[in-house]
């Protein structure tokens, strides 16, 4: 049974790295008793994948992970047993069955929404929403993007796919995954950069909103969050 | 409601791993503090990932909280980064549960494991903002309490510690809280509970005792300076060690810690009775936990932290009388599972090979011996009981096995030491990867790989080699020439590999190991010029160090090069450890002719132990 487990994080548990996160949910799964399936081999380690790293600092309410299990009799009962050894910080919030053959979470990550704002004490003058939207109009955001093969010069504007700001808040719509990936840091530092605005270092507060995968035909984009590619079953 | 942290958002992302100052991992302790008596903050002071594999400290975690009265949280040194943010932004030092301030506790317990952690004792306090002096701590503060193998000798650090807990943990904790709390109450001084406090046995006040030194600098005298300080103080001992404390549900960290997995400790003590060896004399008496208790706990441990390794701990594993049945039992349980299981201090024989290859990719993984001296003549005087014999023997199976990788550690610098001894140490590497050779090829893996290591010998207190004169760098730095020269006129040197321990740091460490009183000026002193985390070789500022001692007017050979005299009072001797100086003092000499003394097990040697009833050589008796 491929499974799909969405899970919030939130609180403390942003200090946590990605890395630690992948080696929490490996000591959770065992103390949760969760029939899990594991590689061959002399050292076997369990099927976990995970759909996109969230760096330090940054909260969600949709992180997704893909596990294989040998048997497991419902969703509730699943999230329920997750759930009661969780550590502050992070909660299981679905478990659904996947199709078989159905791809794994990191392979399907299109696109993400994420809601950004600043911190209090940053500073910012007034206005700067105004310019935000203004900034949004142009044309081409050109910059610099650093990556494996060295920098590069990259149009991060068709990467955003909607962006709307109120009362101070940023809701974003933005690439996500392998193909291209847009990090609201990056458009942001850009924003900053052709505002003449300095930032004080993490002074940008990012929470991440959901993950979608994209199933249109290629002419027309249509997303939809990964959990709706599964089901609750056993209930 | 969410647990509120100490520190700023922006400070946590800027310091590397800040998951070392949230708390809040899986089986961390929350409690109201309004509706407990004590709050103790227990102290590892080195960095986080290190404090959290202490198993100490989560004995004591878990025992101090089963108590609903009292809540015990951790702490320990933040990095070098954080360091720098606390005192630029005057963030008191907090403990990691509540994120409170540790000035506002009851305790503050530091586990005491080296002695190249001294200086961070001193940047815990000062970050706390806890006067460093024990003299300028008011009722506003808290106690401060030292334990760990350090505190056998607890001079060096007597300005800077209220009490000392001397011992097992397990013992006498309690009693000391039911006073504290008592105490509270009645609102008396300080003093006043320091004096209490001082008749709990094991408890030590270093401000109760005066020392007075002779005119070549040893002491004359010490003694207590109220008649609430007893003359000596004994060290506590768990005799019960299976109906005890011990955590069934540790805490989890985030982080990968140094030991990222269940340890289960088997037994405390060793029978050995290597000379060189401080753990082997203060934990004596050895005594087993039992198998039903080791298997219980070994299961409900996996269970409730989810690790996907067990190691057991103890001295010498090999020891322990139903290791056989323990290691099956854990195999076919932890097989299924997916669970890996270390086993570290094995003696390499039929046994533990056999065990090894069904625990471990033998590819992998690689055999250790300590032989600790290169000449059977150099081992009989620090009565390490492995022969050259038994060495080749177990390469030669664990060749046949599959094994092609060998471990060797010794030591340098230990008495009688001639460069013969340093010689044979390549001698013996060399004949280990003959053995390899020998083996037909079809048979072997590839080339074989020995990796030699040396450290350098620091004599510890209650070892019968608490007299002995310690080496000079230069004469340390010179041995592992020798040892290194040699290596490369071996035939089969390409297969063998050599590692050297630093030698400054050997040194200040064996200043400190014997140090007394007058030493702890010293160490404050290096740490107001800035050193920490000396254990740390990026960290170690020896310069520093130095110019400490040089204004402070001691004489480093004065505490490592002189031999000791056999009437000579040591800073530790007011504690009582079980083992007879008089035992010590015959080891040493014996030593000096090379004689062994047989372990526990075959005969018992007397050592004194015997009065916390119980041992092997008392089980023997019954
Ligand atoms: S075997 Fe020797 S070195 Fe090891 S713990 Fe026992 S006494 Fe110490």
């Amino acid at each position: 049974m491929n499974i799909r487990i969405k899970f919030r994080k939130y609180g403390a548990m942003k200090f946590i790295s990605h890395l630690d996160v992948m080696r929490y949910f490996q000591k959770a799964i065992r103390r949760a008793k969760i029939d899990i399936c594991f590689s061959e081999g002399f050292s076997p380690h369990m099927i976990m994948s995970f759909a996109s790293p969230l760096s330090l600092g940054v909260t969600s309410e949709a992180e997704y992970m893909d596990i294989r299990v040998k048997n497991a009799s419902s969703s509730g009962e699943m999230r329920e047993r997750l759930n009661q050894t969780m550590a502050e910080g992070i909660d299981v919030i679905s478990v659904r069955l996947l199709p078989e053959n159905s791809k794994n979470a990191m392979s399907l990550v299109a696109a993400a929404d994420y809601q950004l704002c600043f911190r209090k004490d940053a500073k910012l003058a007034d206005g700067w929403e105004a310019k935000f939207l203004e900034f949004l109009k142009s044309p081409e955001i050109r910059l610099i993007k650093k990556t494996k093969k060295g920098e590069q010069e990259v149009d991060i504007r068709p990467w955003i796919y909607q962006c709307v700001v109120a009362d101070g808040i940023i809701m974003l719509q933005a690439a996500a995954g392998s193909v291209h990936n847009l990090k609201p840091e990056l458009l942001i530092q850009a924003f900053a950069d052709w505002a003449g605005i300095t930032l004080e270092p993490f002074s940008l507060l990012v929470h991440r909103k959901e993950l979608y995968a994209e199933i249109g035909d290629g002419e027309k984009k249509v997303l939809i969050p990964l959990e709706e590619l599964g089901e609750d079953f056993g209930e | 409601m969410e647990r509120k942290l100490a520190v700023k958002d922006e400070i946590l992302l800027s310091v590397q791993q800040p998951a070392r100052y949230i708390g809040g991992e899986v089986h961390a302790v929350m409690k109201d503090k309004e509706k407990v008596n004590v709050r103790f903050a227990m102290c590892f002071p080195d960095v986080y990932e290190i404090g959290m594999s202490h198993l100490g400290i989560q004995i004591l975690y878990d025992m101090f909280n089963r108590r609903e009265d009292i809540w015990c949280e951790r702490v320990y040194s933040p990095w070098t980064d954080m360091d720098r943010v606390m005192r630029a932004h005057q963030i008191p030092l907090f403990a990691l549960e509540s994120q409170d301030p540790i000035k506002e506790f009851d305790f503050l317990g530091i586990t005491i494991q080296y002695e190249m952690c001294y200086t961070n004792i001193l940047q815990v306090l000062d970050l706390a903002q806890i006067p460093l002096l024990a003299t300028e701590r008011t009722l506003e503060h808290p106690f401060v309490i030292g334990g760990g193998p350090c505190a056998y000798n607890p001079e060096p650090l007597a300005d800077y510690f209220d009490l000392f807990y001397i011992g097992e943990g397990e013992t006498q904790y309690f009693a000391l809280m039911d006073l504290y709390i008592k105490w509270k109450q009645k609102k008396e001084s300080r003093e006043t509970f320091l004096k209490q406090a001082a008749q709990i046995p094991g408890i030590y006040v270093p401000s109760l005792y005066d020392v007075t030194y002779q005119e070549d600098g040893t002491i004359a005298s010490m003694r207590p300076n109220c008649q609430e300080a007893p003359e000596r103080v004994t060290k506590q001992v768990v005799m019960d060690v299976t109906d005890t404390f011990y955590p069934k549900k540790p805490v989890v960290p985030f982080l990968k810690a140094t030991q990222d997995r269940v340890v289960l400790e088997i037994q405390r003590g060793c029978i050995r009775g290597c000379r060189f060896c401080q753990a082997g004399m203060l934990y004596r008496p050895t005594r087993e936990r039992d198998l039903s208790m080791l298997k219980e706990y070994a299961l409900a441990m996996l269970a409730n932290t989810g690790y996907e390794e067990i190691s057991l701990s103890s001295l010498s594993s090999s020891d322990y009388s139903k290791l056989g049945e323990l290691v099956t039992f854990l195999i076919e349980e932890c097989g299924k599972k997916g669970i890996n299981i270390s086993l570290p201090s094995l003696r390499i024989d039929a046994f533990s090979l056999d065990v090894m290859g069904k625990v471990q990719d033998i590819k992998k993984s690689s055999l250790t011996f300590a032989p600790e001296a290169g000449s059977q003549r150099l081992r009989d005087v620090i009565n390490k009981g492995l022969t050259e014999e038994v060495i080749l023997d177990g390469a030669r199976q664990a060749f046949v096995g599959g094994w092609n990788r060998v471990k060797l550690y010794f030591m340098l610098g230990l008495p009688t030491e001639t460069e013969e001894d340093m010689r044979q140490i390549a001698w013996l590497a060399e004949k280990i990867a003959e053995r390899y050779y020998d083996v037909p090829k079809e048979q072997r893996h590839g080339k074989c790989q020995i990796v030699v290591s040396t450290s350098f010998f620091v004599p510890k207190p209650f070892t019968p080699f608490q007299w002995a004169r310690m080496c000079t760098k230069e004469e340390f730095l010179h041995r592992a020439y020798v040892v290194n020269h040699e290596i490369k006129e071996q035939k089969n040197k390409k297969s063998i590999k050599y590692n050297w321990h630093e030698a400054d740091v050997t040194v200040l460490e064996g200043i400190l190991a014997r140090g007394d009183r007058r030493v702890g000026k010293a160490i404050l002193k290096a740490y107001e010029k800035g050193c920490l985390f000396d254990s740390w070789s990026e960290c170690f500022q020896h310069q520093l160090w130095l110019e400490a001692f040089e204004e402070c007017g001691l004489d480093l050979a004065f505490y490592t090069t002189r031999e000791r005299k056999e009437d000579e009072i040591f800073p530790w001797d007011f504690i009582e450890i079980g083992v007879s100086k008089k035992f010590l003092l015959r080891e040493w000499k014996r030593a000096q002719k090379g004689e062994v003394t047989p372990n526990c097990k075959s005969a018992c040697a007397g050592c004194g132990a015997a009065v916390f009833k119980g041992g092997v050589c008392i089980e023997h008796q019954n």
